[in-house]
């Protein structure tokens, strides 16, 4: 394949807005929920489970029937097909059946002729239960032996013989919380029976191929029976990777069995009830370090919380395992990591996929050594960088892209580190009741999908006789500025404006056996698909134009004027007409399957990633000691997104994604009682971050020399979530605030998310001296 | 009776209309107009936010308010705004696209309503840009690229000259909506009453239904809880409730007063108020909501009383022609119990000035800053002549079944000298008064260690000390 920089760029690395953002701001994107409803449309709710582990020892349905507006009722039993929407493990249900595994499971749903009617009626169900000893936490999990797979282990060398030798060791536990996607639209579909059991659904998903897979297997059908479409999503962050099926799957059977088109839109409470979120991790670090704090040996216990059922939590822990190095060598490693079974609400991608709990304790052990060593953590940081010479990672992949320790030079400039660090010392100096802290953080997050199949991606291109183009590929937006970005990379093959590239909705029945819009590849992925049918188009109408015209192929010139075939000069929509005259097809597909790529399990050894994207955050924060409440005073960013496909859009991602992270750290903060319901379901009681919690500083530059060493498309970076993990650099910042409430009294015990009363209990901890 | 309202300038008429179906369900649902947007039904998200219009003598006042709580019959006699209503080229749209301030677009409509209401002058306007916000939740951009649109798009007057012609004439002449519920199967009432008297006497008559003034609360119980309110007597629109009173011994408040309204005067009554008043809810929900509301419901977690009653609040019920004065902490009997008789309504709170000499300190503990429930919030007022505590008058929300004075603390700081020590022992005392319960928005053990440190905050901050992280900026 030819490398796709050498392109004359026209679209391309320009910050062109957000190709819905005119709709967005006028009311008029059309989102699933605002999709005319065909006449006789049912609403569909779920009857959820009032217990956390119990057998059902009868269902009692006839009340929901009875209930007003109510038209059907379906449970387990008048599932045609499998009860099973699970990625892949089998054990995920449509409807409980037998057992309820976490409370809030989906038992039944009712159809009614009203969302309200179909809701209250859901609340009917009268459902005998037997109860059995639900396992809520990882802790009592593990000790039952429950998991969802064994532990897998990777690293290298005799980590035990290693520590003992280390002239310094710290050890600690770091406990981190789960977190709620919180996308604006809840989870949603629209399914639609057609002719001959066949089933149209909308989904707000970011893996319409799977929604596609899973609806065939609910109702018994062959997938080419099912098409999924979806054009936009309000927020995805990997909700919508996995739990859209349940809505979907729910919804298609109801309308195929009523006849009738069936919506079911969660309610934010049921949605977060129903629906899982990010892992929450227990973390055991021991490391052995020279008198420089450069590590000798390091052992990492990951253990998490997984849920009642596998979902994805196999390939999350492993790039939990993956991300534990973050941009740090470790000579002599073991990374361990156990993956309980629990039963709370199966817990599933989320930005970052495991990653942002890995990384964060490869910091707090920076944070230990310096602490230990009474050195400046960015100092043990820098020194441990990936290097020549030390540049293989815990699973055997060489660092080759290592842009980390540029990077980290520019910021501790860019931002004056080292005077502000001063300035905090100094002013913890003099303030008895607000403590600031200032930590510089760097990340290095692996980009392609570790399952390697997955990385593959297809598109169509349509190029009409009036030389509009349409763009269709397997990708989904659902915010992240995908479609524009794969419309630039499109519109610069035909040297068209991006304006002349239409844009429609992800159907399966257009772009065949995609993988999930996840993993942050879409453009990857899509971009290069998209380019690749666009060139084959391209390459078509260059031979044509060489015979029409009887010029040399490399005469044949697409130009922002026009088409050029020697001194002949046609605009691009005649061309095309003349084209098609000539029965030159203006249509193509495009594939892509990311090369060099390969990974072996059993070993956890191999090449996962392709390559990697870096970034370095600096975060300033204030803690207040008497009350635990902490206000982030200011952020400086850099970061790695190669060579631009749109600097817009991807500075978005980057400011995005670091509040989201900066959320999970602090604010978020998923409670679970102890029947293992969850109580923090809505946003009057689950916080993500409003505009104040915004530093009032800022500063955020894309990494001016970016380049992609290896041949993506036009040399760019996947953004969507390694700027994610930039929000460690609060959690840091907070632990060295922490710290500086009780001097002297070690090394802050600080959990995440970093809640007011989380702090005020590591300043209380500290000044007890069991820091 | 119908609902009628105008909607862009065109008068709607809703007949047969549910008394607690939203404004939000009728927009998406009976007019298609599908740009606002439910993200959370209960007021805190922000994607569902229009504007609301009503008289006020030859202009009309503006306010952004959450849709999806809001009951078609408030909406009767007055003007709405959506996001179609702006035609797609206002400045605040503009300037969004061009600073990339949307990405998934969901909540971009209510973050245009409120921007849009910044900018017109609606109730709160002169907040900041990000306090304007403090009821939208964005998940995708951080906030950056829509602080500075909103900042790009300034300030742009509206011309409501026709529009107040157009409100003048709609006249709402509707007291009362009666709807057959078929869902329900009985007959629903509501009212809508126009003075204190008006509804004193239907109050009497109908003891049994549920007073709405902002339906802040009472929102939820039917979007969350799926409740059927059978009677309701809506207050909001009452004129003689939402009076602001401000003389030299204190202020009254009129029961139906909003946040956003009374917040200046409560400012001037002492900085403090002024800024609880801005961490309650985001802006959104205090131009609903009241602080009649707030103290009726009884909330032990309302953010108002604690301060209200450490300031010496009195309450004005009233029941028929019949008014009783009484302290505020009294008003709270138990959980879900106030000393209020079958009909009878708070009618204002009066709240009296302070002394020169009280050292005030007033605060909210919540895991964000923006629109959360307390922890805990806290109010002191000592009164410290010649350095002792003449007076000591010491409340805390979250810390029991019912906002709550510290008596022991109050009684052992009492003529004592104001010094570290004795604050110090005052903190101790609160666990002679509270065993405060541990939920999702603290522990027991941390609500009353933080209560405590309330009192030793007063005492820093006497010394000179920067005692919160709230107001601290970089540099």
């Amino acid at each position: 394949m030819a490398d796709s920089e050498i392109q004359f760029l026209n679209a391309v690395s320009r910050p062109v807005p957000h190709d819905s953002a005119r709709a967005h701001v006028a009311g008029r994107a059309v989102y699933t929920d605002d999709m005319p409803e065909a006449v006789g449309m049912l609403h569909g709710a779920f009857g959820l489970s009032q217990e956390a582990h119990a057998k059902i020892l009868s269902l009692d349905l006839s009340a929901v029937r009875a209930a007003p507006g109510v038209v059907a009722v379906f449970s387990a039993a008048d599932i045609p097909g499998k009860n099973d929407v699970s990625p892949f493990a089998g054990d995920d249900r449509l409807f409980a059946e037998r057992e309820v595994i976490y409370y809030g499971q989906a038992v039944f749903l009712v159809v009614a002729t009203s969302v309200e009617a179909a809701r209250r009626a859901a609340k009917l169900g009268r459902i005998e239960y037997e109860k059995l000893p639900p396992l809520l936490s990882t802790q009592d999990a593990l000790a039952a032996n429950s998991v969802v797979e064994p532990a897998q282990s990777m690293g290298r060398g005799d980590v035990e013989a290693a520590l003992t030798a280390s002239p310094h060791r710290v050890k600690g536990l770091l406990e981190i919380g789960g977190q709620d996607h919180f996308y604006l639209e809840g989870q949603i579909a629209i399914a639609t029976p057609q002719e001959e059991g066949q089933v149209h659904v909308l989904s707000s998903t970011q893996h319409p191929s799977e929604v596609q897979h899973i609806v065939a297997r609910v109702l018994g059908l062959v997938d080419a029976e099912v098409t999924v479409e979806v054009r936009r999503m309000g927020g995805g962050f990997g909700g919508k990777e996995t739990q859209a099926s349940l809505f979907a799957a729910g919804a298609a059977l109801a309308a195929v069995r009523t006849g009738r088109q069936v919506k079911i839109r969660a309610d934010r409470d049921d949605d977060m009830i129903l629906t899982g979120k990010r892992h929450e991790f227990s973390a055991a670090y021991e490391a052995g370090f020279d008198e420089n704090g450069i590590i000798q040996a390091i052992s990492i216990e990951l253990a998490s919380r997984c849920g009642c059922t596998m979902d994805l939590s196999n390939a999350i822990n492993d790039r939990a395992m993956f991300h534990a190095d973050n941009c740090y060598f470790y000579p002599v490693v073991k990374i361990h990591s156990q993956r309980a079974k629990t039963n709370t609400v199966s817990a599933t991608a989320f930005r970052g996929f495991g990653g942002p709990q890995g990384m964060i304790v490869a910091e707090r052990a920076m944070d230990h050594i310096a602490h230990e060593l009474c050195l400046d953590p960015l100092l043990v940081r820098q020194r441990n960088l990936y290097g020549p010479g030390r540049d293989v990672t815990p699973y055997a992949m060489q660092v080759t892209d290592n842009v980390a320790p540029e990077m980290i030079a520019e910021l501790v400039q860019s931002s004056d580190y080292e005077k502000r660090r001063a300035k905090v010392a100094e002013w913890n100096e003099t303030h008895r009741i607000i403590k600031k802290g200032i930590a510089l953080t760097p990340v290095k997050f692996g980009i392609s999908f570790t399952t390697t199949h997955l990385n593959q991606g297809g598109a169509l291109v349509n190029i009409y006789t009036d030389g509009s183009i349409l763009l269709n590929h397997g990708g989904t937006e659902m915010g992240q500025g995908l479609m524009i970005k794969v419309a630039q990379v499109v519109a610069d093959v035909f040297a068209v404006p991006v304006e002349s590239v239409r844009i429609s909705s992800t159907r399966t029945d257009k772009v065949p056996n995609t993988s999930a819009t996840a993993a942050s590849s879409g453009s990857d992925l899509n971009g290069m698909a998209a380019f690749n049918a666009a060139e084959t188009i391209r390459r078509r109408l260059v031979e044509f134009a060489a015979k029409h015209f009887g010029v040399a192929e490399a005469d044949v010139h697409f130009t922002q004027a026009g088409v050029q075939a020697g001194t002949e000069l046609l605009s691009f929509a005649k061309f095309c007409h003349l084209a098609y005259l000539n029965r030159v097809s203006l249509s193509s597909t495009g594939f892509y399957a990311t090369p060099d790529i390969h990974y072996d399990r059993k070993t956890h050894t191999g090449r996962p990633f392709y390559y990697f994207a870096y970034g370095a955050a600096v975060a300033e924060v204030a803690v207040d000691t008497l009350t635990g409440e902490h206000k982030v005073l200011a952020v400086d960013i850099i970061h790695d997104v190669g060579k631009s496909l749109n600097p817009a859009i991807d500075l978005g991602q980057v400011e995005g994604g670091f509040i989201q992270g900066m959320g999970w750290l602090t604010t978020e903060e998923l409670v679970f009682d102890d029947k293992g319901r969850l109580l923090t379901h809505a946003p009057s009681t689950y916080k993500i971050p409003t505009a104040s919690d915004r530093p009032a500083r800022m500063e955020i530059k894309l990494w001016a020399p970016g380049r992609n060493v290896e041949p993506t498309i036009h040399r760019s970076k996947a953004v969507g979530e390694p700027p994610f993990m930039l929000a460690n650099a609060v959690f840091c910042a907070l632990t060295q605030a922490v710290a500086a409430a009780a001097a002297g009294g070690g090394f802050p015990k600080l959990d995440a998310p970093a809640t007011p009363e989380r702090i005020l209990a590591a300043i209380a901890g500290l000044q007890a001296g069991h820091g | 009776m119908s609902v009628r309202f105008l909607l862009d300038g065109e008068v709607i008429a809703l007949d047969e209309v549910d008394p607690t179906f939203t404004v939000l369900e009728m927009l998406r649902t009976r007019l298609r107009r599908i740009g606002t947007k439910e993200g959370c039904a209960e007021g805190d998200c922000g994607a569902c936010t229009v504007l609301l219009g009503e008289l006020a003598g030859d202009e009309i006042a503006w306010r952004a308010v959450n849709s999806c709580i809001l009951f078609l019959p408030m909406l009767d006699g007055k003007a709405l705004l959506t996001v179609e209503s702006l035609g797609g080229d206002h400045p605040v749209q503009r300037e969004l696209v061009t600073h990339h301030g949307s990405q998934c677009g969901f909540c971009t409509p209510g973050i245009v309503m409120a921007l849009y209401g910044r900018a017109i002058g609606a109730l709160g306007s002169e907040q900041s840009v990000a306090d304007a916000l403090s009821g939208n939740l964005c998940r995708c951009t951080g906030y950056g690229p829509i602080l500075a649109a909103a900042e790009a798009a300034g300030r742009t007057p509206r011309d409501d000259t026709a529009l107040v012609a157009a409100l003048k004439n709609l006249k709402s002449t509707a007291r009362e909506f009666r709807f057959q519920d078929a869902l329900a199967g009985r007959e629903r009432i509501a009212f809508t009453p126009r003075t204190a008297d008006e509804l004193a006497a239907l109050y009497l008559e109908h003891p049994q239904a549920r007073l709405v003034a902002g339906a802040t609360d009472a929102g939820l119980w039917v979007t969350k809880q799926h409740r059927v309110l059978d009677e309701l007597i809506f207050i909001g629109g009452i004129a003689d409730l939402r009076n602001i009173d401000e003389k030299p011994e204190g202020l009254r408040l009129g029961a139906a007063v909003r946040y956003s309204e009374a917040q200046a005067s409560l400012a001037r009554l002492h900085p403090a108020l002024g800024k609880l008043v801005r961490r309650i809810g985001g802006t959104q929900i205090r131009n609903a909501g009241t602080i009649g509301g707030n103290i009726a419901n009884g909330s032990p977690i309302g953010d108002m009383p604690p301060a209200l009653i450490a300031l010496g609040a009195e309450l004005t019920l009233r029941r028929g022609d019949t008014r009783r004065i009484m302290a505020l902490e009294d008003f709270f009997i138990a959980y879900g119990k106030q000393d209020r008789q079958a009909g009878e309504f708070v009618e204002s709170v009066f709240i009296p000035c302070p002394d020169a000499s009280d050292m005030i300190s007033i605060s909210k503990l919540s895991k964000r800053f923006d629109s959360d429930i307390s922890a805990v919030c806290g109010g002191i007022v000592l009164r410290v002549e010649a350095g002792r505590i003449a007076q000591a008058r010491i409340a805390f929300g979250g810390m029991a079944a019912t906002p709550k004075r510290a008596s022991a603390a109050e009684g052992f700081l009492k003529d004592a000298a104001f010094s570290e020590d004795n604050l110090e022992q005052a903190a101790t005392l609160l666990a002679a008064d509270f065993a405060p319960l541990t939920d999702v928005r603290g522990s027991s053990a941390y609500r009353l260690t933080v209560a405590g440190n309330l009192l030793r905050r007063l005492w820093a901050e006497r010394q000179g000390e920067i005692v919160s992280v709230l107001e601290l900026e970089h540099g």
